[in-house]
């Protein structure tokens, strides 16, 4: 009877701690294989930066020399808001996840659960929206232009884009948010309706 | 006591003999036996398992290549001018060449060290010295570039160099040619009153592995051949040796070949130190270059030095030994654990091995035959630990594997011969093709040898490759010595003409090789650090383009306002961060060279428009696939004309108005 009392409110802070997760790891990977580029090249997708392999500090630097050929506009990161007010989206979410644990109600629980799904399938659609501009959005001056193509990027899975194969997949970065999803679920799940004193 | 004559009838006959006699063993087919190749063969993909530096000889430089496979690497330009990448024609290198008698593009690079520490070879920097303008180089090994060379002065023909102490403490280098010190006007003939000899000790930064000269140590005027210092238990203790002990100064083929034996100096270098730390020195004027790139920069600058000190045997006792050794002796070499002293007498029958705890007995117990300018002759006999009998002929250089057989290589006979150093016992001999010089095994003069190969250097090619013309490349043959017998598994050219190598496991230098130069540690004064900062200054007559190249483009690529009587410097920035992406740079009219330019550097090439027009300029290294299109114009009007300077890239143009708002 204790102990299931106590479990909403663990699962709620689980749920936070694994929240964090998202600045320790990358949330996704774009691998860009070619036969120049033993290895391939790395580029990591954080919730507030963008980064190669490791101690590859100039990934953007030459992905962005291969795409010029294409037309394809410079990644910048100082220029894209999403690395910038993420992290506080994500803080506030951690935040408002203890005081759910604190007032321990089903349906705190509830509506923190619904607005980290909706965020994340938002953030994921947001993703999207860059990859098909960068893709798509090509300079009309480009040395290299092939009549009817484009060069978007998979969301998730794998593709051939000119001499690249390009492999796209999340990171234990999303792994540990879709694991806290999941926590915030049980942890109203788990809740009674109503806890009489 | 024989004359020249029959001394060289004798060695006639004993060669004719022995190639005679191993008149089946001459043939590489039967030399070389089933599964040769595949010991040799590094599969596409695959590493080698050894680097191989090697001097360059008359080239000046020195090349890399892999064991076993035999592959060329690279060629590191060192002493001599290097159109194909700038080197001694940049701006920044051009310093390098500087010597006391003024700039000297090339050089005759001989002898390899590389850096030791406990008595192995680190993988830190390389060392080679330069025969004719008496130099000694620093190579990077980092980067596989020269950073650092030190002139010795006083010196004439820097031959006997550089050899390392087992912690890298010191370089030391003998002279090969005595000449008057101070340099003056005297008759030739005057060689035994006038002609003096110099040992020189480079101290080395333990840190940097920057080179100072320390101290030089006056010796007779003989002529200082090769060198190696102790190592385990002979540590502190140089020995050299000497040829032309009869002090002959004219056709020495003949008046330098009279003696039976020559002289093998051993120094008591941590002697020597101490008489400096004490002050026993004599500081001497002269003029010398040290010339260093600093790191930061790139950038090569000159230092002329005005003094040395000297030590002179006679004021410092205890300090300068000598003992007889076999006729004109070569190489002598230290075996890995410091005890026994091969002297490589290349105009005698027989090899004497000497033994390092017998000559310090003999010094002792002042065991001498007599004195030669204050320096004692260690009673020969006193020092030998024994006699190599008959082994071959015109012995040149010898390493160890470490299992206790030294490899020796035989001129004259054209052969190397494997022995057992402690009972003096010949174990086997392998043709070579033909009459090598020196040999190498990996870490061969080293307290831990790595014997699985030997490359001899062969001095002479003949029917080896396919022809030429007259002129041939030089043949090196890898030998398997991992076995009891010496296999000959594989025959490769080489560059110019190697004298000496040195090879050392790859997992030593691999991990650490720079892939490009980090551009925010770039502090050239002229660099572009990114495309926005390209520019053109002008200052009076000289003009500045601060150049940047990025796939697949220089910025800026046009430029105007140039007149006839500037100085256009060319500051080229490579603004690239990723491995293998150099860019080059060539312009019409250009005099001097091109350039290449690494990830991240910045070189500078020197440009004198030769006549009113336009130019094309354009990268030389296949960058990119739009390499073709990396080019630009550069228009040269006449001196009087009022043509504005103007940059630009893309149409947007730039000129003097602008770069006033950049500076703001």
């Amino acid at each position: 009877m204790k102990r299931s009392q106590r479990l909403p409110r663990i699962l709620m802070i689980l749920a936070v701690v694994l929240l964090g997760g998202i600045f320790l790891f990358p949330l996704w990977q774009i691998n860009l294989e070619a036969a120049q580029f033993p290895g391939g090249l790395d580029l990591n997708i954080w919730i507030n930066r963008i980064s190669g392999a490791d101690g590859d500090d100039s990934i953007i630097q030459n992905i962005n020399i291969l795409n010029h050929y294409i037309g394809m506009q410079f990644i910048e990161p100082d220029s894209i808001p999403e690395l910038k007010y993420f992290s506080y989206v994500a803080y506030a979410m951690m935040a408002l996840g203890v005081l759910m644990a604190i007032i321990n109600n089903k349906w705190g629980y509830g509506i923190w659960f619904l607005i980290m799904a909706i965020l994340s399938v938002l953030a994921v659609y947001d993703f999207y929206l860059w990859l098909y501009d960068y893709g798509h959005n090509l300079d009309p001056m480009a040395p290299i232009k092939i009549e009817g193509m484009t060069f978007m990027p998979p969301l998730f899975g794998e593709k051939d884009l000119l001499n690249f194969y390009v492999k796209s997949y999340p990171q234990l970065g999303t792994i540990f948010m879709g694991l806290s999803i999941v926590g915030g679920f049980f942890a109203f799940w788990t809740k009674p309706k109503k806890v009489r004193s | 006591m024989l004359n020249t004559k029959s001394i060289f009838h004798t060695l006639i006959a004993l060669s004719a003999i022995l190639v005679l006699g191993s008149c089946e063993q001459r043939d590489t087919k039967t030399v070389v036996q089933g599964d040769a190749a595949s010991m040799a063969y590094v599969a596409p993909g695959e590493y080698d398992e050894f680097y191989c530096f090697m001097s360059g000889g008359y080239s000046g430089q020195v090349t890399v290549y892999g064991l076993p496979s035999g592959r060329l690497f690279k060629e590191i330009p060192v002493f001599s001018q290097y159109p194909e990448n700038g080197y001694g024609y940049s701006e920044e290198t051009k310093p390098m060449f500087n010597t006391s008698y003024g700039m000297v593009p090339w050089d005759d690079s001989h002898h390899i060290e590389l850096s030791q520490t406990d008595g192995e070879f680190d993988g830190r920097w390389l060392f080679v010295n330069g025969n004719n303008t008496p130099r000694i180089a620093r190579i990077d090994l980092t980067t596989f570039e020269t950073v650092e060379i030190l002139e010795i002065p006083d010196v004439a023909g820097l031959h006997c160099a550089p050899f390392i102490t087992e912690n890298s403490e010191y370089l030391v280098s003998g002279t090969r040619f005595s000449v008057p010190i101070p340099q003056q006007d005297v008759p030739i003939d005057s060689y035994k009153e006038n002609f003096v000899g110099l040992i020189n000790y480079v101290k080395l930064d333990q840190e940097t592995g920057e080179m100072s000269l320390d101290f030089q140590i006056e010796m007779p005027g003989y002529n200082y051949d090769l060198a190696r210092n102790g190592k385990g238990k002979s540590h502190g203790w140089s020995f050299l040796t000497t040829y032309n002990s009869e002090q002959a100064h004219t056709l020495l083929e003949v008046n330098a070949s009279q003696k039976d034996k020559d002289l093998l100096a051993i120094i008591n270098w941590k002697k020597a130190a101490e008489y400096m730390e004490a002050g026993k020195f004599t500081e001497r004027t002269t003029s010398y270059y040290h010339n260093t790139v600093d790191h930061s920069t790139g950038i090569a600058s000159s230092e002329e030095m005005k003094t040395t000190r000297i030590l002179n045997p006679k004021d410092c006792p205890d300090m300068v030994y000598f003992i007889p050794v076999p006729k004109s002796p070569h190489g002598c070499d230290v075996n890995p654990t410091g005890e026994y002293i091969v002297g490589n007498g290349k105009l005698s029958a027989d090899m004497t091995v000497y033994s390092f705890d017998k000559l310090m007995k003999a010094i002792e117990n002042k065991d001498f035959t007599g004195d030669i300018d204050g320096i004692p002759v260690i009673n020969y006999e006193s020092g030998v630990h024994g006699i190599l009998k008959k082994p071959g002929l015109g012995p040149l250089h010898t390493e160890f594997d470490g299992k206790g057989f030294a490899y020796t290589t035989f001129f004259i006979s054209s052969e190397v011969v494997k022995w057992n150093v402690e009972k003096l016992e010949i174990v086997d001999r392998q043709s070579t093709f033909y009459s090598p010089g020196h040999l190498v095994i990996p870490g061969g003069e080293t307290k831990k040898p790595y014997g699985k190969y030997l490359v001899a250097m062969n001095k002479i090619t003949k029917d080896r490759f396919l022809p030429t013309g007259p002129e041939l490349c030089h043949s090196a043959q890898l030998f398997d010595i991992s076995g009891d017998k010496m296999k000959l598994i594989l025959d490769f050219p080489t560059k110019a003409e190697p004298h000496y190598a040195q090879a050392i496991p790859a997992s030593k230098i691999q991990p650490n090789s720079v892939k490009y130069f980090k551009i925010e540690d770039n502090k050239h004064p002229y660099a572009a650090l990114g495309e926005a900062k390209a520019r053109v200054e002008r200052e009076g007559k000289d003009v500045h383009v601060y150049m940047t190249a990025i796939r697949s483009h220089l910025a800026p690529d046009n430029i105007e306002g140039i007149k006839m009587g500037d100085k256009v410097y060319f500051h080229l920035t490579n603004l690239e961060q990723d491995w293998d992406v150099p860019h080059g740079f060539a312009v019409q009219g250009a005099n001097n060279a091109e350039l290449l330019v690494m990830p991240g550097q910045t070189r500078t090439l020197l440009w004198e428009p030769f006549k009113p027009g336009v130019f094309a300029f354009y990268c030389t290294d296949f960058c990119s696939a739009l390499h073709q299109e990396m080019s630009g114009y550069v228009r040269v009007s006449p001196a009087d004309s009022d043509v504005k300077l103007m940059w630009g890239l893309n149409n947007e143009n730039k000129d003097e108005e602008t770069l006033r708002e950049m500076m703001k």
